[in-house]
C-alpha cells in the first residue's frame, strides 16, 4: 500500500447512484459536493451584504434591515465569506479535485475520511443556518466574535447564537482537519512516478501549504470556541474580566479578553492566507498557461509560497495595535509583517515577469487572473499602510480597513476562483460555456468590485467608521461620504446581478453548453492529461502516467507544439527534455 | 527571440552567492523522490501530521492557562495542598497524580511492546498487550475520575474555588478533561484494534501498521500528560 504504482486496490467500487453521487468517495465527486454548498451559502452571504449596502447607501430608505439586527448581518456575512466559502470552496473544493488529477493519482489516500470530510463540512452548514433560528438570533459579535460583548447581554446572539455559531466552528474544525490531513498526505506520499514536489504545479504547492497552515491554526480557533462555549454555558471566565452588564456585575472574575483575541488572531491570520496561497498557486498556473510562457522563478515561486505560509504564524498581533496588548508588541509585530512583503513581491514580480513578453491570450481565465494581479497588488499596497502602528491606529475600525481586506482577501482571491471555474470548466463538466456572458461577467464584475471598494478607501480617510448602522448627521462626515454610499450601493447592485449572468451561464452550459475539447487550453499540467473527460472514476485507466518534466513547457524552442504534456517522454537524443537528475 | 534554454529548475551545484550547498541537497532529498517518507504507511504518515495538529491543540491549551495563570491578580491555589491525599493520617502531596503518571507511562511500555510482536506476527501476544495497554488507560481514566469527585467535593467548580483563583478549577477540568476524552478514545481504539488482532484481520491484509498507528496515538497521548503534569501540578 505504500507504493501507488498501478494498484488498483485501494480504490473503492461504488455500485449504486447513492453510492456514486451522494455518499461518494470519489475526490471528483467530494469536491463538487463542497464546491456547490460552499457557492451556494456564499451566495447568501451576498444577498446579506447587498442588503447592507441597500442600508448603507440609502439609510432610512428600506427596512430589510432593523438597527438591532445589523451587527448579525455584518457577522454573519464576514464569517460565512471567510471560513465557509473561501476556505471550503479552495481547500474542499479545488483541493480536492486538482489534488489527485494533478500529481497524477488515483484518488485521495483515505477517501473514506475524505467523504467524511464533506458531511462534517454540511453538517457545520447545517448548525450555522440553524443558529439564525434560535432565539434572539445568531450572534452578532462581528466576524471576530470578540468577548466579553459576544456573551453579554445587549449584543445579538448572546445566548444562543453564540454558541450555534461556535459549535459550528468546531464542526467546521473537525471537517477541515479529515480533509487537510488528506491533503497533506496525498501530496507528501501519493504522487505518481516522476512527479517530484518541484515538478508540481503551483496550484497543488498552494493548496498543499495552506492545508499544512490549516492544520497548525485551525486548533487555536477550535480551543478559542471551546473556552467561549465554557464562558458562556459554564460560567468560567476564560475571557470575560469582572463587568457590570446591564447594570448587573455578571459573577464572571479576572478573565482575559485579551487572550481569545490572541488565540482568534493566531488562527486568523494564517486564515487570511489559507485562503491567499490556493489563490496565488492557482492564478501562477493561470498566468503560465495562458500567457503560453513558463513560469517565470518557479522554483522562488515556490519558495515564497513556502515562507509566506511560515511567516504568517508569526504577524497575527498586528490585527491587535488598538486591542490594549503591550505597546512593545507593535514594533515586533509591525516588523515581521512588513518582512512577509518581500516574498510577497517576488511572487507579484514573478507573475508579471511570466506575462512580460508572453504570447498572453486574453481569454477569460486570463481576464480574471490579471484581474486578481490589480486588486492584489492594491490590496497588497494598503496592507503596508495597516501593518505600521502610527498609521494602523486613527485608521482601524473605518472603512479604510474595510477597503483594505476586501480588495485583498475578499475579491482577489474571488476572481482567482472565477478564473480558475472558467479554466476548469471543461475538464470538470466536458462543456464549454458561452464566451460571451462570461466576458460581460468579467467585466462587470472587475470594475465594479473597484467602483465598490476604492471608494471606501476615501471613507476610511475621513474617519467613517465600519459596523454602524446609520452615519446620521455626524458633524465630521461631509456630503461626500453619502454620495459615495450610494456610489459604492449602485455599483454592489451591478454586480450582485451581474452574478446571474455567471450562474445562468455555468447552468446552461452545463446542459447545452457545445462538448469541450480534453484541453482546451494547451496546457501541460497532468490534469488536462486523462483518458477521458470529465475523468472517471479512478482518473487514469488502466495506467497511471508517468512524468518526465515539470508542468511549464511551454514555447519550448523546437518541440512540435507550444506545449510539451508533463508526461510525454522525452526524445531519446535530446537531453534539453529529459526528466532532470 | 533568438536560442533560449528551457529555463527549469535544477538541482545542480549552488551557482555563487545562492543557497549553501547543504540546504540544496536537503530540500533535493525530500522533494526528489516518488515518496517523501519513503516506504511509510500512509495512515502512519498521517497519524503523524495529526499528531502535529494535535499538538497545536494542547498547546493553545496550556499556554492560555499559563496566560491565566500568570495574570490574575488573586493568589493561585497550590497544587501540592490541593493535590494531596490524606492516607493513614498523613497528608502526602501529589501522591496520586504520582500514581497516575506512572501508570499511564507504564501503560506505553505495554503499547511499544505490543508493536513489536505486531510485527512478528504474534497475534496473542500483541492482543494482549493491547488489551492490558487499554486497561492501564482505563485505571488511569477512572483515578481522574475519583480526582475530579473529590475535587468537586471540596469544592471546586469551573467558576470557582475556595482557594483562590476561578481559573483553576476552570483550567483544570478543561485541560485535564479534554486529556481524558483523548485517553478514553484511545481505549475504544485499542481495544477495537486489539480484536482485529485476534480475529487475524491483518493476518489477512499482511500490514500490522494499525498497531502502529494506534501505539502512535497512545504515545503522544501520554507525552501530552506529561506536559500537563508538569505545567498543572508541579508548578
Amino acid at each position: 500500500m505504500a507504493t501507488i504504482a498501478d494498484d488498483l486496490r485501494p480504490l473503492h467500487h461504488p455500485k449504486t447512484w447513492i453510492g456514486r453521487y451522494v455518499w461518494s468517495q470519489d475526490h471528483k465527486v467530494i469536491a463538487i459536493q463542497y464546491g456547490v454548498t460552499a457557492i451556494g451559502v456564499g451566495l447568501f452571504a451576498l444577498v446579506l451584504s447587498f442588503l447592507m449596502r441597500l442600508q448603507l447607501g440609502f439609510p432610512g430608505r428600506f427596512d430589510f434591515i432593523q438597527p438591532e439586527n445589523y451587527l448579525q448581518f455584518v457577522t454573519m456575512h464576514g464569517m460565512i465569506m471567510v471560513v465557509y466559502l473561501l476556505t471550503a470552496l479552495l481547500l474542499g473544493g479545488f483541493g480536492n479535485y486538482l489534488i489527485p488529477l494533478m500529481i497524477g493519482a488515483r484518488d485521495m489516500v483515505f477517501p473514506f475520511v475524505n467523504m467524511l470530510s464533506y458531511w462534517f463540512y454540511l453538517l457545520s452548514v447545517i448548525v450555522l443556518f440553524a443558529g439564525l433560528f434560535v432565539p434572539g438570533g445568531p450572534t452578532g459579535g462581528g466576524w471576530t466574535l470578540y468577548p466579553p460583548q459576544t456573551i453579554t447581554g445587549g449584543t445579538p446572539g448572546a445566548s444562543w447564537g453564540i454558541l450555534m455559531m461556535m459549535a459550528s466552528l468546531g464542526i467546521f474544525v473537525i471537517a477541515f482537519t479529515m480533509g487537510g490531513l488528506n491533503y497533506v498526505t496525498t501530496v507528501l506520499q501519493a504522487r505518481t512516478r516522476g512527479m517530484t514536489l518541484m515538478r508540481m504545479p503551483c496550484s497543488v504547492w498552494g493548496i498543499f501549504v495552506a492545508s499544512i497552515m490549516g492544520l497548525l491554526a485551525f486548533p487555536a480557533l477550535f480551543v478559542a470556541a471551546i473556552m467561549t462555549i465554557l464562558d458562556s454555558v459554564v460560567g468560567t471566565s476564560f475571557f470575560v474580566p469582572e463587568i457590570v452588564s446591564m447594570g448587573e456585575k455578571t459573577g464572571h472574575t479576572g478573565g482575559s479578553p485579551i487572550l481569545f483575541q490572541h488565540l482568534f488572531w493566531f488562527f486568523g491570520h494564517p486564515e487570511v492566507y489559507i485562503v491567499a496561497l490556493p489563490a496565488f498557486g492557482i492564478v501562477s498556473d493561470l498566468i503560465s498557461v495562458h500567457a503560453r510562457k513558463n513560469l517565470f522563478g518557479y522554483r522562488m515561486m515556490v519558495w515564497a509560497i513556502v515562507i509566506i505560509g511560515g511567516l504568517s504564524f508569526f504577524v497575527w498581533a498586528h490585527h491587535m495595535y488598538v486591542s490594549g496588548m503591550n505597546p512593545y508588541f507593535g514594533f515586533f509585530f509591525a516588523t515581521s509583517t512588513l518582512v512577509i512583503a518581500i516574498p510577497t513581491a517576488i511572487k507579484v514580480y514573478n507573475w508579471l515577469l511570466t506575462l512580460w513578453r508572453g504570447d498572453i491570450h486574453l481569454r477569460v481565465p486570463m481576464l480574471f487572473a490579471i484581474a486578481f494581479l490589480f486588486t492584489f497588488i492594491h490590496g497588497g499596497l494598503t496592507g503596508l499602510f495597516l501593518g505600521n502602528v502610527s498609521v494602523d491606529v486613527p485608521l482601524s475600525d473605518t472603512f479604510f480597513v474595510v477597503g483594505h481586506f476586501h480588495m485583498v482577501m475578499g475579491v482577489s482571491p474571488v476572481l482567482v476562483v472565477f478564473g480558475a471555474i472558467y479554466h476548469w470548466y471543461p475538464k470538470i463538466t466536458g462543456r464549454m460555456w458561452d464566451e460571451r456572458l462570461a466576458r460581460l461577467h468579467f467585466w462587470i464584475t472587475f470594475l465594479g468590485t473597484y467602483a465598490i471598494f476604492l471608494p471606501m478607501h476615501y471613507l476610511g480617510m475621513l474617519g467613517v467608521p465600519r459596523r454602524y448602522y446609520a452615519l446620521g448627521d455626524t458633524v465630521f462626515i461631509p456630503d461626500s461620504v453619502h454620495y459615495a454610499n450610494m456610489g459604492i450601493t449602485i455599483a454592489a447592485g451591478l454586480v450582485f446581478a451581474a452574478q446571474g449572468l455567471f450562474f445562468y451561464n455555468m447552468i446552461w452550459s452545463l446542459f447545452r453548453g457545445p462538448r469541450a475539447d480534453p484541453n482546451p487550453w494547451g496546457a501541460a499540467s497532468l490534469e488536462w492529461q486523462t483518458p477521458d473527460t470529465p475523468p472517471h472514476h479512478g482518473n487514469w485507466g488502466e495506467r497511471l502516467p508517468t512524468v518526465y518534466r515539470w508542468a511549464y513547457d511551454y514555447s519550448v524552442p523546437g518541440a512540435a507544439r507550444d506545449f510539451i504534456p508533463q508526461n510525454e517522454p522525452p526524445p531519446a537524443q535530446n537531453p534539453a527534455g529529459g526528466p532532470q537528475a | 527571440m533568438e536560442h533560449r534554454e528551457v529555463t527549469r529548475p535544477s538541482v545542480s551545484a549552488a551557482e555563487p552567492g545562492g543557497v549553501p550547498q547543504g540546504l540544496r541537497d536537503l530540500a533535493g532529498d525530500w522533494a526528489a523522490d516518488q515518496e517523501v517518507f519513503r516506504h511509510v504507511h500512509w495512515g502512519k504518515a498521517m497519524i503523524w501530521i495529526f499528531l502535529l495538529s494535535d499538538t497545536f491543540i494542547f498547546s493553545s491549551f496550556l499556554v492560555s492557562y499559563m496566560t491565566m495563570r500568570a495574570s490574575v491578580t488573586v493568589p493561585w491555589p497550590n497544587p501540592s495542598e490541593v493535590f494531596a491525599l490524606t492516607i493513614a493520617g498523613q497528608s502526602i502531596p501529589l501522591i496520586l497524580i504520582a500514581i497516575m503518571t506512572f501508570v499511564l507511562i507504564s501503560s506505553s511500555g505495554t503499547m511499544a511492546m505490543a508493536v513489536n510482536f505486531g510485527y512478528r506476527r504474534n497475534r496473542r501476544v500483541t492482543a494482549a498487550l493491547m488489551l492490558a495497554t487499554a486497561l492501564l488507560g482505563a485505571t488511569f481514566v477512572s483515578m481522574q475520575a475519583f480526582e475530579w469527585s473529590k475535587l468537586i467535593h471540596e469544592g471546586v467548580r469551573p467558576w470557582g474555588n475556595p482557594w483562590g483563583a476561578a481559573q483553576f478549577g476552570a483550567c483544570f477540568f478543561m485541560i485535564t478533561g479534554f486529556h481524558g476524552l483523548h485517553v478514553s478514545g484511545g481505549v475504544i481504539i485499542l481495544v477495537t484494534v486489539a480484536i482485529k488482532v485476534l480475529r487475524g484481520h491483518y493476518d489477512v491484509s499482511g500490514d500490522y501498521s494499525a498497531v502502529e498507528i494506534a501505539g502512535l496515538y497512545w504515545h503522544f497521548v501520554d507525552l501530552v500528560w506529561v506536559f500537563i503534569f508538569a505545567f498543572f501540578y508541579l508548578w
